[in-house]
């Protein structure tokens, strides 16, 4: 009980963060019609491309004579960038069919 | 002082990203949206580099700048290059991107952290869930582009799936607990999270495959948000939350659309009852040429298409929006039908559509145009299958038992065309095609529309 009230005050902004984010998370997405499905998953998607700031931070902190590390830390900023990158513009193409109606 | 902008343009990034997802969700601002969520990333990524606090090596800057030129390139010409009927599969590879990202950060940092027992889980399940989100996302790939067409089920493999699970869980807590700095168990841990995912995804049926994609998608943001957690950091933080939350709504909304309960998917109803799929009803089939049908539809007062994936497979959006205004300067009505699961994703459809121009309005949601069918002259189902199955409603034995249908059996005609009378994606017969008032157009989507066009414009 101790560790569990101990860990709850040093992370309390964070668990604050993460339980507000879920309900938000929840209202966002309320009625959303069936059109936009494909193009809000895919959206979705490519928000959680913010994995690659992550992949930054493990790059600029590593040692610099870590090799395994520094590769698969490129690796990793390779593949985040591949998510942003290819989940924003694939669902731009999608949305981009939906612009033309009158 | 200056490195702490970063803070600031967080904040920002998250609200856009919360707006993004918002304006996403409504058709005249989703463009706008999407645009807007990419420019807080942008921004986000531009202050975790340049506003980062101590020293840092050149070289670490030029891997850095050069992944994520390398990355660019690869993901727009991919993302430019590829023709709409393969969008959900590569949803899913990007998915899987992501998920990789995440495990990998949590591969590397690992040994920075021993002994801090927090910390500790906080990698081990971002990484766990990353490389289950990674290998299940590949198979999910695999099986959308057609790579792996047949669910594979190894004997009892929701007991042994539960097995690795449980299995996982206990490995992760023993390096937990006992704070080891051997980073063979990271890796072994990391072995048995990719094998899971893989025995996660690879016994549910093609059909179920947007639930699943959809699903990963909330584990690769829950993955990006243990990342906020150990770096502290706020923008991935609500990121990945805000996706995770999401993407499991929007799972169970796309569940709800099928009727299939999200425990069904994963433990396989569809298994259960497959060996019935060869069977099903037999008898005979009537068939219908372009120019017969031609003549028919020119003297109907409505029709409603119905398409499938057989419509995206033969690129058939835009003679079938010929096919639409040739009708309507005819007299005839004209509306699209469109299932919520049609295609191989909610919205697969709509999106399909859309790029021949269709008009917006004539694209009508299944509640709202299962009363118009007894209405209706002629309904036109391309390249659909289970999502016209009577079997639905009637037949408690059939895999697809309980899926809301569009009703075109109540239509005054069924013209339905298919390539074949092969089963659909659930792999079941569909007794609408032996009925009475259907008529088979057997053929390529486009070729037997383009047929139908010309005999139409003959007729004038």
């Amino acid at each position: 009980m101790n560790d569990f009230i101990q860990f709850f005050t040093e992370n309390k902004e964070i668990i604050f963060i993460v339980i507000l984010m879920i309900f938000v998370g929840v209202e966002v997405i309320g009625k959303v019609p069936a059109v936009l499905h494909t193009p809000l998953m895919s959206g979705a998607n490519a928000i959680h491309g913010v994995v690659i700031v992550g992949a930054i931070l493990l790059m600029l902190n590593i040692e610099p004579d870590n090799i395994l590390g520094l590769s698969l830390g490129t690796i990793a900023v390779f593949l985040g960038t591949l998510n942003v990158v290819g989940g924003f513009v694939v669902t731009d193409r999608m949305l981009e069919m939906f612009k033309k109606k009158k | 002082m200056i490195v702490e902008i970063k803070h600031i343009v967080y904040l920002l990034a998250s609200v856009s990203f919360i707006m993004g997802l918002k304006m996403l969700s409504n058709p005249k601002t989703a463009r706008n949206g999407n645009l807007l969520a990419a420019a807080g990333m942008i921004g986000a990524i531009i202050a975790a580099i340049f506003f980062h606090k101590g020293e840092v090596s050149s070289l670490i800057y030029w891997l850095i700048f050069g992944a994520i030129a390398l990355g660019t390139i690869v993901g727009w010409v991919t993302a430019k290059k590829v023709q709409m009927t393969k969008m959900p599969e590569l949803v899913s590879l990007f998915n899987g991107m992501g998920g990789a990202c995440a495990a990998l950060i949590g591969l590397v940092e690992f040994h920075h952290y021993v002994g801090d027992a927090t910390s500790m889980s906080v990698i081990l399940a971002g990484m766990v869930i990353g490389s289950v989100s990674f290998s299940g996302s590949m198979i999910a790939w695999a099986k959308l582009n057609g790579t792996l067409r047949n669910a594979i089920r190894l004997p009892k493999y929701n007991i042994l799936n539960t097995i690795i699970l449980v299995g996982l869980f206990i490995y992760a807590a023993y390096i937990v607990y006992t704070g080891t700095a051997n980073e063979l168990h990271i890796y072994t841990l990391f072995a048995a999270a990719i094998l899971y995912g893989i025995l996660f995804v690879i016994p549910i049926g093609g059909a179920d495959m947007p639930v699943v994609i959809s699903l990963l998608n909330s584990f690769t943001g829950l993955a990006a948000a243990f990342g906020g957690f150990l770096y502290g950091n706020q923008v991935m933080l609500t990121g990945g939350i805000l996706v995770g939350s999401a993407g499991t709504l929007l799972t169970l909304v796309m569940c709800k659309a099928m009727n299939r309960p999200l425990f069904n998917v994963i433990f396989g109803a569809f298994g259960e009852t497959e060996a019935a799929g060869g069977g099903g009803p037999q008898g005979n089939v009537k068939e219908v040429g372009p120019s017969d049908l031609a003549v028919q539809m020119n003297y109907s007062k409505k029709i409603l298409i119905v398409p499938g994936y057989g419509l995206a497979v033969a690129q058939a959006q835009h003679v079938i929006k010929e096919l639409e205004q040739i009708l309507e300067e005819r007299g005839v009505e004209v509306a699209y039908a469109i299932h919520p699961v049609a295609g191989r994703m909610p919205g697969h459809m709509n999106v399909l559509l859309a790029e021949s121009n269709v008009d917006y309005d004539k694209l009508k949601e299944m509640e709202d145009v299962n009363p118009e069918f007894p209405q209706t002259d002629i309904v036109l189902v391309v390249g659909a299958n289970d999502v016209v199955n009577p079997a639905a409603k009637t037949d408690p034995t059939s895999p697809i038992y309980g899926m809301p249908i569009l009703e075109v059996e109540n239509a005054k005609n069924v013209v339905v065309n298919k390539r074949s009378m092969n089963a659909g994606y659930a792999g079941i017969q569909n007794e609408l095609f032996f009925r009475d008032k259907t008529n088979m157009l057997f053929g390529d989507a486009k070729k037997v529309l383009t047929d139908l066009v010309s005999e139409l414009k003959a007729l004038d």
